[in-house]
């Protein structure tokens, strides 16, 4: 793990770095989306990447989770360097992630859905299952019990039961934090948390994320567009441009950036 | 009155062909379900599960006219017989095998596409898998015994007999077929429902994406959902081919599980088997009365008439998914 001295922000004390990226560059045929960022995330913190449209977020976040792998640089994950990975051991590494477009289990309920997100954690046997016996049986007690956990903690009791098909968009949201909790993820992604809800349910969402890092210890890194929510609740801030980092720090440092106030502000590039 | 038992007669005969219609719908419901593609292979799977059973149980020798035509031998069998149950164990591991090579030869390329382009592959896979089975176990029709009991139930006829004044004619294999059916669908339900692979399953069927964000692997989920369609082939092989011998118009059974999946849904495991009962029955009461008005021989396409009704009123079928359109 990096010796680095913790940095306090805002009163926090963060940990030391649980990823880091160095000198990353991702093209797609002639278009580089990604050129030569290189930031890390520290154990503890909340680290947002923000920037206009197009300006390469979601592929930086896709490179963090490994659905990318970026032409040039490392990805360093807990102190080591991580190779390609396919797309469904991510998981397993413990990075869990929600999506911009919400991508939840329509037909099946918002129980069973949450349950996916431990199915990695389950090690019973097929013929084990099959009898309900022994470690089966523990393994489905115990997830379950995690499972309820989350699901008081998100509050969202009385949907259990309903199909998420059938859920208004916000509680999709929440329901799909609950699924990428309920693999217990060292770091957990979220990709546009906010997007398209109304003020209330940002408050709402808002208030959960500053809680599951708070009492869940979860490193966490997002994107979001809303720049207030972003300024109350992230710790540091990664500012990108057309593929390009301008912007790195507090909050506080990032809003008097000259730079980043001409990207949001719309001066013209030459 | 005696036309009224004679009815009665039909409607229970038509039952137990529906349970076998409903045993081949399985197969297409289950991949259906896994993977949104209708798999136009499911009737040959059947076939070539039930002629690799034959080959294996008989001891034949696999490509045999191939082998003698190159190397000028003149093999055929190896001269031994294998035990039932240790034959279907080995048909069941060959069906696994299959299912392996499928994905890894035909649905890994073909991740992300249209369904209809794996549809396409399914028919490319129908006729490969057919003419693989000929040249592998031959084209002759062949018997099948796994000593299943077959002819009239003499029990039923006695009972119905003595309270009826009529003995009711029905297959034992028939009843055999129905008791199999009930527990390979309770089985298959219990573990969609019930075991972590039946919850990634579902989880698969429903979204990709999301599936692999939860890491589940979507090249394992796929093997075993063809391994599991491999398996209810091989059931549905071994009744229909114990009844009217392992020959390759068995893979047509697939023509008939068509109406009953649009009538049952292509989504819900107890449609096909409702929809099986209805084409099953209704088949042949339609063929009792009004086949003679008409010439008989209805059977060939009463089904999809009766499918297509069905289509009219209830566009998802029986027990399909409503689909609901938000605008």
């Amino acid at each position: 793990m990096n010796t680095q001295t913790d940095i306090a922000t805002a009163g926090r004390q963060l940990g030391g770095t649980l990823m880091e990226l160095r000198n990353i560059t991702l093209r797609f045929g002639g278009v580089e989306a990604i050129k030569n960022i290189s930031f890390d995330i520290r154990e503890g913190e909340i680290r947002a990447i923000i920037g206009p449209n197009g300006a390469g977020k979601s592929s930086m976040l896709n490179v963090i989770s490994g659905f990318y792998v970026p032409q040039e640089g490392e990805v360093w994950f807990r102190g080591e360097r991580r190779g390609p990975v396919k797309p469904y051991e991510v998981a397993r590494l413990g990075i869990a992630r929600t999506f911009q477009n919400i991508a939840l289990f329509d037909g099946m309920s918002v129980l069973d859905n949450i349950m996916t997100g431990r199915l990695h954690r389950m090690k019973a046997g097929f013929l084990s299952q099959a009898l309900w016996w022994g470690l089966a049986e523990r393994e489905e007690i115990e997830n379950r019990a995690q499972v309820e956990r989350i699901i008081d903690f998100l509050e969202i009791q009385n949907i259990r039961k309903t199909p998420v098909g059938r859920l208004p968009y916000g509680l999709k949201k929440r329901v799909e934090l609950a699924r990428a909790l309920a693999a217990e993820p060292q770091l957990l992604l979220l990709d546009e948390p906010m997007a398209g809800m109304n003020v209330e349910e940002k408050e709402d969402m808002s208030r959960f994320v500053l809680d599951v890092n708070d009492e869940f210890g979860t490193t966490i890194a997002l994107i979001e567009h809303d720049m207030g929510v972003v300024m109350d609740l992230s710790d540091r801030v990664v500012v990108m441009d057309y593929g390009r980092k301008i912007g790195d720090g507090s909050p506080d440092e990032v809003r008097n950036n000259q730079e980043v106030i001409d990207a949001y502000l719309g001066v013209a590039h030459d | 009155m005696d036309q009224l038992i004679f009815a009665a007669e039909v409607f229970m005969n038509g039952l137990m062909t529906g349970v076998m219609y409903a045993l081949v719908a399985l197969g297409f419901v289950l991949i259906f379900k896994a993977s949104g593609v209708f798999n136009y292979a499911q009737g040959v799977l059947a076939l070539f599960a039930a002629l690799t059973l034959v080959g294996i149980q008989q001891g034949q020798v696999p490509f045999a006219h191939l082998i003698n035509s190159i190397f000028g031998t003149h093999l055929e069998y190896f001269g031994w017989t294998v035990p039932v149950v240790l034959a279907i164990l080995l048909a069941g591991a060959v069906m696994v095998l299959l299912a392996f090579l499928i994905e890894k030869l035909v649905l890994q390329h073909l991740v992300g596409q249209e369904p209809i382009i794996l549809f396409m592959a399914t028919i490319g896979l129908a006729y490969f898998l057919e003419g693989l089975g000929d040249v592998m176990w031959g084209a002759d029709i062949k018997n099948l015994d796994v000593g299943l009991p077959q002819g009239i139930s003499e029990s039923i006829e006695s009972v119905s007999a003595n309270w009826f004044g009529y003995g009711f004619f029905i297959d034992r294999l028939d009843i055999w077929a129905a008791i199999i059916a009930a527990l390979l669908v309770t089985a298959l339900v219990a573990f969609a429902q019930y075991t972590k692979q039946g919850r990634a399953m579902r989880a698969v069927a429903d979204d990709h994406q999301a599936a692999l964000s939860v890491g589940i692997s979507l090249r394992f989920i796929w093997v075993m959902v063809w391994s599991i369609a491999g398996f209810v082939a091989l059931v549905a092989g071994i009744m229909w081919g114990t009844k009217s011998g392992v020959q390759f118009s068995l893979s047509l059974i697939a023509l008939k599980a068509l109406p009953v999946l649009m009538l049952g849904g292509f989504t819900s495991i107890p449609g096909a088997i409702a929809g099986g009962l209805i084409i099953g029955v209704g088949e042949k009461m339609f063929e009792f009365f009004v086949g003679p008005m008409i010439g008989g021989a209805t059977e060939n396409w009463f089904a999809y008439v009766l499918a297509l009704l069905f289509l009219v009123f209830r566009p998802q079928g029986l027990f399909g998914e409503r689909i609901i359109e938000r605008v």
